[in-house]
């Protein structure tokens, strides 16, 4: 990929070491290859209705601005500190301690300090400073001020679109200053002068009209499914028809279209439809609503709001009585956190109870949407399902905690529970690098783009390295999680830092290790590779 | 950037009490309009920034979770680090402003040979907890020059305060401690690059002038006579509204009480809010019960989205032909 050695890459990084130059003075910003998206196309953003669409380059000169654009990007922060309480009080008390500055993976991985989360959100400040408050009016740079122009903006544009909305820093900020929170609102006001990336605008506009992000039509969706099937069919001897936007199903099944497409995604696609055959569920797939990943929140609040409007209509329409959702970080944090509050109340739902086992999920009673890993780990506790794990035994898994499931939910006991129901060999990594403490992926927020491998590298180092750590140790060659984003960016990242460690979801586990009811012996895996001990035949 | 600027106007403002005192004589500026004035910058300035946050509303419910969801009835949950109710937001909030846990939890990073290291450091939460309980203690026993009687509880704070006695007067814990958690607040900001990269003047002038402030008041007590009952009647005087300037009260004291005024009327304005923000912080005062319990955004309004007609009419076609049923035939 036209990367130096990994050994290379970060050889130059110096965490102790900064510029010689004070921040302020390091302007314009250098627009390295590989550290920026392409800019967004016109089409898409006109598509969804985005201000000032065109087409934009980023190394251009001129950015086609409206001619207006300073003002708009004023009235804008001052339209959102009255609308956000997070970024009017993020905006003043940072006290600038430190503690979030080498807790980003961009900034470990770059060694470049508007990579601190602190500096990042300070680029931002300053501009708010110098219009919003009296210290920064008064004393200008010496207050922590300074003009918005054409350089700061790009700069703006550069490093929040180097962040991935992890919250790994707000974790550990003292007041809970959520870098995350600004770089959503910072690329708001960038989308307010149609300052967008091309890898996110093209699945914003796609997910409008087809329903997904991949741009997947209904009936490619369906022959996508039903080719799944087929593999299921020959490593099973099972025949399954999943059912698609089926009306009157108690239950709508929504997941990222990233496992509709690629591997390893789809392998935790078939592992779907494999444990609700088994369980004999009445569910349905929405061709509609065939995303739960919303990459409009990457954009603005309004947008994601647009985007995910369409999987409550659509539960509407089919009348069914609850929705499930698959293994995805974004998705989650905007359903957990965001969407009852968009759409609700949610009285045309009933409160979600599994029909397997006839648990309630208590919390889940006002969204009616529950994780894949809350229903799967109530199935095994109740033993509803048999496994036989030695098909797992060629695996040495770890898990990573995907950002969003992690510090924007809590989601923690239950895939490691079911991990450990379907594989005998299970090891943590480090405790400085999981949980609640879990390094992102690199390609987390849209930024999961080729064109910037090298950021993505360099933000995985972190999450790798983790990786690393227990593959020597203890032979780990797996990387199982509950997100789709991190199985598109994690197998590259391995392939590059740790070879020999693959990526897949925790359902693809389950499904290999679950014995069904009339299946022929297996000797494949999901990925039609010989199952243990079955390699001579 | 910035650390001589806020040292200058520091030691600026020394010279500016001392000379307006010592060498104009302008007592009265300084013992009575310099407090009253502060006093009252800081609490209308304290209420009006508290205002205007609190008029920001909350749309949405983001805490961040740091410990395992409530969920299935078997899986123990982290009712602190990820509360599921108020009490336990409440909680989480208390543990957070007494003793600083997101700060407990700081770690550090550090690449070497190609290889990260993340270890545990708890320097910073040390530090910042020694600072700010010292300074709540010295607050405290400091009523005791506004009340004409010193009420018991103030008593004990200072009996156990100067619990180590060494020699007369009783040398206070806090007063070193403080000192200490002082310099090494500053010294970081000196020393650790990253945080040198960040800080602006507004870092390093608060630092000065509690370091002024501490090292007026430590002099005063330890080393320069000053007629502690000359000040008392002073300070007494202005608690009761009944101002009075006695003589016999050198600059020191004077000093002592300007920059302690500087400080109260720079609060409002300044990063030092973070004491009132603090407990506005919507990832940490709110419970994580976002899909048990309906939350309501005060400004939301309706969107243009796209509905399932919209898309029927458009795929209709390929999905009849693919055997998706559709509404319209």
């Amino acid at each position: 990929m036209g990367l130096p050695r990994p050994e290379e890459l970060i050889s130059n990084v110096n965490l102790k070491k900064m510029p010689s130059k004070w921040w302020m003075d390091t302007l314009p910003v250098e627009f390295k290859p590989g550290f920026y998206c392409y800019g967004a196309k016109g089409k898409n953003l006109e598509y969804v209705n985005f201000p000032n669409a065109r087409d934009f380059h980023v190394t251009d000169e001129d950015w086609k601005l409206p001619e207006d654009w300073k003002k708009i990007v004023i009235e804008g922060i001052k339209q959102r500190l009255e609308r956000f309480r997070t970024f009017h009080v993020f905006m003043d008390i940072c006290v600038r301690c430190g503690a979030c500055a080498d807790k980003c993976h961009f900034f470990i991985g770059t060694g470049d300090p508007k990579n601190m989360p602190v500096l990042r959100a300070e680029l931002l400040r300053s501009v708010y400073r110098k219009y919003f408050t009296s210290g920064g009016k008064l004393f200008g740079r010496n207050g922590g001020a300074r003009d918005l122009d054409i350089d700061v903006l790009k700069e703006l544009w550069y490093y929040f679109y180097q962040c991935t909305e992890c919250r790994r820093c707000s974790l550990f900020c003292p007041y809970g200053i959520d870098t995350a929170e600004i770089t959503i609102i910072a690329r708001e006001l960038l989308n307010l002068l149609g300052l967008n990336t091309d890898w996110i605008s093209g699945p914003v506009a796609n997910c409008y009209r087809t329903g997904n992000h991949l741009g997947i039509e209904p009936h490619t969706m369906k022959s996508t499914l039903e080719f799944m099937c087929n593999d299921i069919e020959e490593i099973t001897g099972i025949k399954i028809e999943p059912p698609i936007n089926k009306k009157g199903a108690e239950i709508l099944f929504i997941t990222p279209s990233g496992d509709l497409f690629a591997d390893p995604g789809i392998y935790n696609a078939m592992g779907y439809m494999m444990l609700f055959h088994e369980l004999g569920l009445d569910y349905t797939w929405s061709t509609f609503a065939s995303e739960g990943g919303n990459f409009g929140f990457f954009t603005s609040m309004e947008m994601a709001k647009r985007l995910h409007s369409k999987i409550y209509e659509e539960a509407k329409r089919l009348k069914v009585k609850w929705i499930l959702g698959g293994e995805c970080g974004h998705m989650w944090r905007v359903w957990h956190q965001y969407h009852n509050t968009w759409y609700g109340p949610v009285d045309f739902l009933e409160e979600p109870v599994s029909p397997i086992t006839g648990t309630k999920f208590e919390n889940a009673k006002s969204n009616k949407i529950v994780h894949i890993s809350e229903f799967t780990a109530d199935l095994i506790k109740h033993g509803v399902l048999k496994f036989d794990k030695s098909r797992n035994d060629n695996l040495i898994v770890t898990f990573h905690d995907s950002c969003n499931p992690s510090r924007g939910m809590g989601i923690f006991e239950e895939p490691r529970y079911i991990i450990k129901n379907v594989c005998n060999h299970f090891y943590e990594m480090p405790d400085e690098t999981i949980r609640e403490q879990t390094f992102c992926c690199g390609g987390g927020s849209g930024l999961n783009a080729g064109e910037i491998m090298e950021l993505r590298m360099r933000g995985g180092f972190p999450r790798a390295n983790a990786v690393r750590y227990v593959h020597e140790k203890f032979g780990v060659n797996m990387l199982a999680n509950i997100c789709a984003i991190d199985r598109a960016t994690l197998p590259p990242l391995m392939d590059y830092w740790v070879p020999g460690v693959r990526v897949s979801g925790v359902t693809e586990l389950v499904a290999n290790a679950m014995i069904m009811k009339g299946e022929k012996e297996r000797t494949m895996n999901l990925r039609m590779e010989p199952l243990p001990g079955k390699e001579e035949e | 950037m910035g650390i001589g600027l806020a040292f200058i106007i520091v030691l600026g403002l020394i010279l500016f009490a001392y000379i307006g005192t010592e060498l104009l004589g302008l007592k009265s500026l300084f013992a009575v309009v310099f407090p009253y004035a502060a006093l009252i910058v800081f609490l209308i300035g304290f209420i009006r920034r508290m205002v205007k946050w609190g008029k920001s509303p909350v749309p949405f419910r983001i805490p961040t979770t740091a410990g395992q969801q409530f969920s299935l009835p078997w899986i123990k949950y982290s009712k602190i680090d990820n509360p599921a109710t108020g009490w336990g937001a409440a909680l989480r909030m208390f543990f957070e402003i007494a003793f600083f846990r997101s700060l407990f939890r700081n770690t550090k990073a550090e690449i070497m040979n190609g290889k990260l290291y993340v270890g545990s450091n708890k320097w910073l939460w040390i530090g910042a907890l020694a600072f700010h309980y010292s300074f709540l203690i010295i607050l405290v026993r400091h009523l005791r020059f506004f009340m004409a009687q010193t009420p018991w509880c103030i008593s004990v704070v200072d009996s156990v305060d100067s619990f180590w006695q060494i020699g007369l007067p009783m040398v206070y814990m806090t007063d070193i401690i403080i000192g200490a958690a002082l310099l090494y607040l500053l010294g970081r900001r000196i020393f650790n690059p990253q945080v040198k990269y960040i800080s602006l003047p507004s870092d390093y002038f608060p630092l000065f002038l509690i370091i002024g402030i501490i090292a007026t008041g430590v002099m005063m007590r330890y080393f320069a006579r000053v007629d502690i009952t000359a000040i008392k009647e002073l300070t007494l005087g202005l608690a009761y509204l009944k101002p009075s300037v006695p003589e016999g009260i050198g600059s020191l004291f004077y000093i002592h009480l300007f920059l302690v005024s500087v400080l109260f009327a720079y609060f409002p304005f300044s990063k030092l809010m973070h004491m009132g923000g603090v407990f506005l912080s919507p990832t940490r005062n709110l419970a994580n019960n976002n899909r048990m319990e309906r939350h309501v955004n005060p400004w939301d309004y309706p969107v243009k989205h796209r509905h399932y007609e919209e898309y029927e009419d458009e795929f209709r076609e390929k999905m009849k032909k693919a055997g998706i049923p559709v509404e319209k035939e």
